[in-house]
């Protein structure tokens, strides 16, 4: 793609810069929302769009807002600019490049839901970045683009920054508005769903920075011209983050449905050293890793069709894994991540991370029997569907996978270690 | 309000509930027992645990039209989705079959068990819980039999964590299900309790200062379903099995909990039994599941080796250890020989400590020696909560939307604990509050309204609404503002209103003033007569209503002038001297006095006799609460050495004496006094024991659900109704206040603490880190007058005595004003003007 969409700074040196962004069109679709659309039509423009949800679940933006309590004031909008999932690095880069195209998308869906103030929900890690992005706000508010009657209507907006203090579970749009509230970060009981009562019980929209950033063009382009991009369910562009065993690893924004081989080997270089691959992490660590078969290459990386071959599509972090990598290695890494960021709220997550996450160490080790690696896999399957979020369910993936295509591997660290 | 009926099968058993039931209460109700952990009924669920794991059908229904899909045979079809639910956060749905014991819910909850095991230190040998404890229980009948967890791997933690002086955290017991953490934050609102960290290191924290800053975290310990919170006064003190149990109601207050009381005989104790907790009784109409901290720990008292054990006779001025017979010829001479001189009589002097049957023989013994009895307290109107009390059948616990609770002149949170905690919940259901306080408590956070008044001006403020509600023209001086306008107009247009009154701030004969405006109130309101309405005293002692009830009152004037005249006196549960040292001289004088008594307090030592009475722990007994319930308790220890129960010990008396007052037994004083007190008449020991089954169900075979408060099985007591007749409103006469001149310097004026000083409190040293220390309160503008800073010592004179006491500032207190904690060690009976300056 030769203009981008959202990873527009790539384009036009300095787009985070106001004016640069103003010379652009910047803010030209909320004007436009707010001075010709009622909130109404803004969100049907964004139904008709077909734009899903970049944070991971892939649920349409717009039916989402139309779930807010009808009535229900005041609403927030929040930002989820957590990025934690390992191997995801696209929030960042827009967020840090070309900061205003997301922050009038937030604009827009908050006009969109009636809320007078929004929310971005940085990871603690960003604090250097929501620092920047404070002033930014500052500059907004200079140009009257926020704050009290916008655009010289009735229409009022606050933006806040809000800094996480390190937990991958506050990506979860519940625990993330319990972090918010003050409170230690857990997931909540669904329902109420945030859109019913979310921030402070109020009604409440949580979406993810990149999908955000897509409405800035939707608005100005219109639906049509989304749709025309992708496939037909799975409509836009989508920044997709290469990373592991690769040549040229990084943020590519391809249309959903680019299908992995051209992402890999046409975008990303393909292996170094002549390697070849072994194995796609397709969401990070939160969905079954795929053996990199023909069939798993040339399927389309979109919502629909990763699915069928046993996956997620997540959040699009594509981690690569070549011959050289051992793949009970690898789940172990991934166990240790999620043993370190349960939050431990439910049973089966908290002591099933820790027990999953001891065995493998076992095999890592060399310490284990062959039937430890049953004991894992039943570990696993044990927690299957139990868990009180996703971050549980997330967690069993790699290793129920892992065993599935790769049990060679498992066995093999348990005979090096006798 | 009544819900519709929803219709679901649990295990092949149909079951209807009101629509919104939880489908782990719904399977209860048939007798279904679902597991859980982090489900208790008296909280909100959050589905943490998973333990309650089922599988849920839902009848499948057509996507296109909605309507329900049936098979060939005719037969809804149901449909099952791929993984367990939890039946603790699912309310029933119409028609739905939940499958609880099939083979993949059995696995699925199996799985839950062992993975909780898997960080369990598993020391149910010396675990507190051991034999009471729900995942033992569950873990037998749910988990399996051996784990796939390699013991090594246990994560270890702190076994011994204070959470303050009264609760022990075992981290590595702790199985996160928040139940204390919810308890703290839904049902007391004292948020002190918390989560830090996350995963495998997740763990409880007291965030106040002191630790666990709360009067009810005791109840943690029984709703905790693992040994993880331990009590300083039970933690390893006994097995739960090796305990015997006795109903008891907690002395304390005039809420009344019930009790049960654990004891066992120790070694220690020479082989007696001994108290080695309390625990709470269920009563649904009046502590629920609770109880608040002083009655759970301040029971030491009753066992403390200060007891009197024998009779005392006083010869050659001092007080020796004689026989019963003795001391019965003793007293029986003295008396006789006190009365057969000319001047004075006999005066019977007794507190709200002693039960009903005391207070009955009591007044027929001293009446029978043509005596007078006197209550010694000092908050008025048990004659008008007598005709105007609650009505038959009210229960706090149901008050909600449309109703309406005055509290006036009282701070519940320290005076009646769990009265404080029911008025909330009725907030949370809907009913309004109003409270009317000289200063800031903490009921105020509840209340839609919040009146304040100065001191001294309570009754103006309760006759200013009276005034609002009738427009009589006498009241005319007393007109308020708005604010009482609208309170006013709350009180007519209730549904149900009843009215706590307490005595604050007032003396006497202001808190009878106050009594009568507020039965007044509700009188002409129409809120007398039927259950959920009428008046309430918030009582300084447990059966002060009793004993008006069974015809004793105080002498508004106080005991002094009477006492001048008395030739005898004879004294049951009570230390006058200890309140008003100026009555030492009257009772030495050639005045002939016999004490009844658990210690050897002021009054005693002046005594000619002393009988060593029993604790409430070593006899049979009832007591009426505030709300006009009449609840048994009995006996869960022998007695302590020569003692009687006071009530045996008067008729042994009487009968000396040659007055007929022979009872076998306590049951027998009851018929009695069935007999001769009209709202009493058809009260029996038994009908006193009828225990209809409650819900939530807890203890024994439900202690995994609801905690390990004990059933009910010894009777939930019986609520006498007042006199009154609903539609037949009396006259209350009124008394007119009068306006108290403005004296110089700061009105001291008593108040109450839950954790005081006094003889039922101090021999419980577990509580002692948290007493109350003596101490005055002062308005910092008034402190920075005096030139006070915050715990300075300061000096006042009273009644002749010069004080010296450190000051508190304290904000909410009025200007103008000085409080003092009752019991500390200076006692102050009614407000009082004092100089208070600063002491160099
Ligand atoms: C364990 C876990 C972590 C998550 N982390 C993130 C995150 O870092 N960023 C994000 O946008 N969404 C994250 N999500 C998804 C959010 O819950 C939520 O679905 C999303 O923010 C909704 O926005 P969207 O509809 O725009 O995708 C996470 C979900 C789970 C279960
Ligand atoms: S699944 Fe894990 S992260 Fe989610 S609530 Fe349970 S313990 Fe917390
Ligand atoms: S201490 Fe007890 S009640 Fe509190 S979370 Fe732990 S197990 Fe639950
Ligand atoms: S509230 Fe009163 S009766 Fe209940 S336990 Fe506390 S002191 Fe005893
Ligand atoms: S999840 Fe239902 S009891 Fe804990």
């Amino acid at each position: 793609m030769a203009d981008h969409i959202l990873l527009r700074h790539r384009d036009i040196p300095d787009l985070d810069q106001l004016e640069v962004y103003l010379e652009h069109g910047g803010f030209e679709a909320f004007k436009q929302a707010v001075t010709g659309m009622t909130p109404q039509e803004v969100i049907d423009v964004v139904k008709a769009s077909g734009l899903r949800g970049r944070g991971g679940a892939g649920f349409p933006a717009g039916v989402k807002w139309g779930f807010l309590a009808p009535g229900v004031f005041p609403r927030y909008v929040v930002a989820n600019a957590d990025e934690s999932e390992p191997g995801t690095f696209k929030d960042r880069e827009i967020l840090e490049r070309n900061p205003y195209q997301f922050l009038e998308g937030v604009a827009i869906c908050s006009y969109a839901a009636q809320a007078n103030t929004a929310y971005v929900y940085c990871r603690g890690e960003f604090w250097d970045l929501a620092h920047e992005l404070e002033h930014k706000i500052d500059a907004l508010h200079e140009a009257g683009l926020l704050g009290e009657g916008i655009f010289s209507t009735d229409y009022s907006l606050k933006i806040h920054i809000h800094l996480g203090a390190g937990a991958y579970i506050c990506g979860e749009e519940t625990a993330l508005l319990d972090s918010m509230e003050g409170k230690l970060g857990q997931p909540r009981l669904r329902p109420p769903f945030p859109a019913a009562q979310g921030l402070f019980a109020k009604p409440t929209v949580v979406n993810n920075v990149e999908t955000l950033t897509n409405l800035p063009p939707i608005l100005n382009r219109g639906a049509d011209w989304y749709r025309s991009i992708g496939t037909e369910k799975s409509a836009g562009p989508k920044v997709f983050c290469l990373s592991g065993c690769v040549a040229r690893p990084g943020n590519y924004e391809l249309p959903l449905g680019t299908p992995f081989r051209q992402l890999i080997f046409e975008h990303g270089g393909g292996i170094p050293g002549g390697r070849s691959i072994k194995a796609i992490l397709p969401a990070g660590a939160s969905a079954p890793l795929l053996p990199a078969t023909d069939e798993v290459l040339d399927t389309p990386m979109d919502y629909e069709s990763v699915p069928k071959i046993g996956s997620q599509l997540g959040s699009a972090s594509i981690i690569v894994i070549d011959e050289t990598v051992n793949i009970a290695w690898l789940v172990h890494k991934t166990t240790r991540f999620f043993e370190h960021e349960s939050c431990g709220k439910c049973t089966p997550c908290r002591e099933g991370t820790y027990w999953m996450h001891h065995l493998l160490q076992r095999i890592e080790r060399g310490e284990a029997d062959l039937e430890d690696i049953d004991l894992l896999e039943a570990v696993a399957r044990g927690m299957q569907g139990k868990c009180l979020c996703a971050l549980g369910e997330f967690a069993i993936m790699p290793v129920i996978s892992g065993i599935q295509h790769f049990r060679a591997d498992f066995e093999a660290r348990v005979r090096n270690g006798r | 309000m009544t819900k519709s009926l929803v219709t679901l099968t649990i295990d092949g058993i149909e079951v209807s509930v009101p629509e919104g039931t939880l489908i782990v209460d719904a399977a209860k109700k048939v007798g279904i027992d679902i597991p859980v952990f982090c489900y208790h009924p008296k909280l909100h669920p959050v589905g943490m645990c998973r333990m309650c794991l089922v599988e849920i059908g839902r009848p499948a229904r057509d996507r296109s039209t909605g309507e329900p899909i049936f098979d060939e045979d005719g037969q809804q079809v149901i449909h099952f989705g791929p993984n367990l639910e939890t039946s603790c956060t699912t309310p029933v749905g119409e028609g739905w079959v939940i499958r609880v014991n099939s083979e993949k819910a059995r696995e699925g909850r199996k799985q839950i068990v062992e993975y909780l095991l898997t960080s369990h230190p598993l020391d149910c040998p010396i675990c507190d819980k051991g034999g009471e404890c729900p995942l033992q229980n569950l873990t037998m009948e749910h988990g399996p039999g051996t784990s796939r967890f390699l013991f090594d791997e246990k994560i270890d933690l702190d076994k011994h964590v204070p959470l303050g002086e009264l609760i022990f955290l075992d981290r590595e017991r702790c199985i996160q299900c928040a139940r204390c953490v919810r308890f703290q934050e839904e049902v007391v609102d004292d948020p002190v309790l918390g989560f830090t960290n996350r995963g495998r290191r997740l763990e409880i924290i007291t965030s106040s200062d002191p630790g666990f800053d709360s009067y009810f975290s005791g109840n943690t310990t029984d709703i905790c379903p693992v040994g993880a919170l331990t009590t300083a006064d039970f933690r390893f003190g006994a097995r739960p099995w090796e305990l015997n149990r006795a109903a008891s109601i907690c002395p304390h207050c005039p809420v009344g909990c019930n009790l049960t009381l654990n004891t066992r005989r120790e070694a220690r104790a020479e082989g007696r039994d001994v108290i080695k907790r309390v625990m709470p009784r269920q009563n649904e109409h009046v502590n629920e599941i609770w109880i608040c901290d002083k009655g759970r720990f301040a029971h030491h008292f009753a066992s403390s080796i200060e007891r009197l054990t024998k009779p005392m006779v006083r010869v050659n001025g001092d007080l020796v250890q004689v026989g019963w017979d003795e001391a019965l010829v003793r007293a029986t001479e003295g008396l006789k020989d006190a009365l057969g001189r000319s001047k004075g009589g006999l005066v019977g002097i007794a507190g709200g400590r002693a039960s009903n049957e005391d207070l009955y023989v009591f007044r027929r013994f001293i009446e029978g020696l043509d005596g007078h009895t006197v209550l010694d307290d000092n908050l008025a109107g048990g004659d008008l909560t007598r005709e105007m009390g609650v009505g038959r059948g009210t229960d706090l616990g149901q008050i909600g939307p449309g109703d309406v609770i005055l509290v006036i002149a009282s701070d519940l949170h320290e005076e009646a604990p769990i009265w404080w905690l029911r008025l909330k919940q009725a907030v949370e259901r809907g009913a309004e509050l109003i409270v009317a306080n000289a200063r800031a408590t903490r009921l105020d956070r509840y209340a839609a309204h919040i009146i304040r008044y100065p001191y001294r001006r309570a009754v103006q403020t309760a006759l200013g609404l009276l005034h609002a509600v009738t427009k009589r023209a006498d009241l005319s001086p007393f007109v308020g503002d708005k604010s009482l306008q609208k309170v006013a107009k709350l009180f007519m247009k209730a549904e149900n209103a009843i009215i706590f009154y307490g005595r604050e701030g007032l003396d006497y004969k202001a808190s009878e003033a106050l009594a009568q405006a507020c039965a007044s109130l509700l009188t002409s309101t129409d809120h007398v007569g039927r259950a959920n309405n009428g008046l309430i005293a918030v009582w300084p002692r447990v059966n002060t209503q009793g004993a008006w009830d069974m015809g004793l009152q105080p002498i508004p004037s106080g005991l002094g002038e009477i006492l001048e005249q008395a030739s005898a006196v004879y004294v049951m549960a009570s230390d006058p001297v200890a309140d008003d040292a100026s009555l030492e001289t009257l009772l030495r004088e050639d005045t002939f006095l016999v004490v009844q008594e658990l210690f050897m307090t002021p009054t005693a030592e002046l005594a000619d006799v002393v009988f060593p009475a029993r604790s409430f722990i070593e006899r049979e007994g009832t007591y009426t609460s505030g709300e006009h319930r009449v609840q048994r308790f009995y006996p869960a220890v022998l007695p302590l050495g020569g003692t009687k129960s006071d009530w045996r010990i008067v008729t042994s008396l009487a009968n000396a004496m040659g007055i007929e007052l022979n009872f076998p037994s306590a049951a027998a004083v009851m018929l009695a006094i069935a007999e001769s007190v009209p709202n009493y008449s058809d009260l029996t020991y038994q009908a006193l024991t009828i225990a209809e089954s409650q819900w939530p169900h807890v203890g024994g075979e439900s202690l995994y659900f609801g905690g390990n408060a004990f059933k009910n099985s010894q009777g939930l007591g019986v609520q006498v109704g007042p006199a009154a007749e609903p539609g037949e409103p009396s006259e209350v006469a009124l008394t007119m206040p009068v306006e108290e001149s403005e004296e110089d310097g700061l009105l001291l004026v008593p108040i109450t603490r839950l954790y005081d000083r006094g003889t039922t409190v101090l021999p419980s040293k577990v509580l002692h880190p948290r007493l109350e220390r003596l101490h005055i309160e002062l308005n910092p503008k008034d402190a920075s007058h005096l030139g006070v800073i915050d715990g300075a010592q300061v000096e006042f004179r009273m009644n002749g005595k010069r004080f010296q006491l450190p000051a508190r500032l304290v904000a909410t207190v009025p200007e103008g004003i000085a409080l003092m904690p009752r019991s500390l060690g200076v006692s102050v009976v009614n407000p009082i003007p004092v100089q208070i300056s600063s002491v160099e």
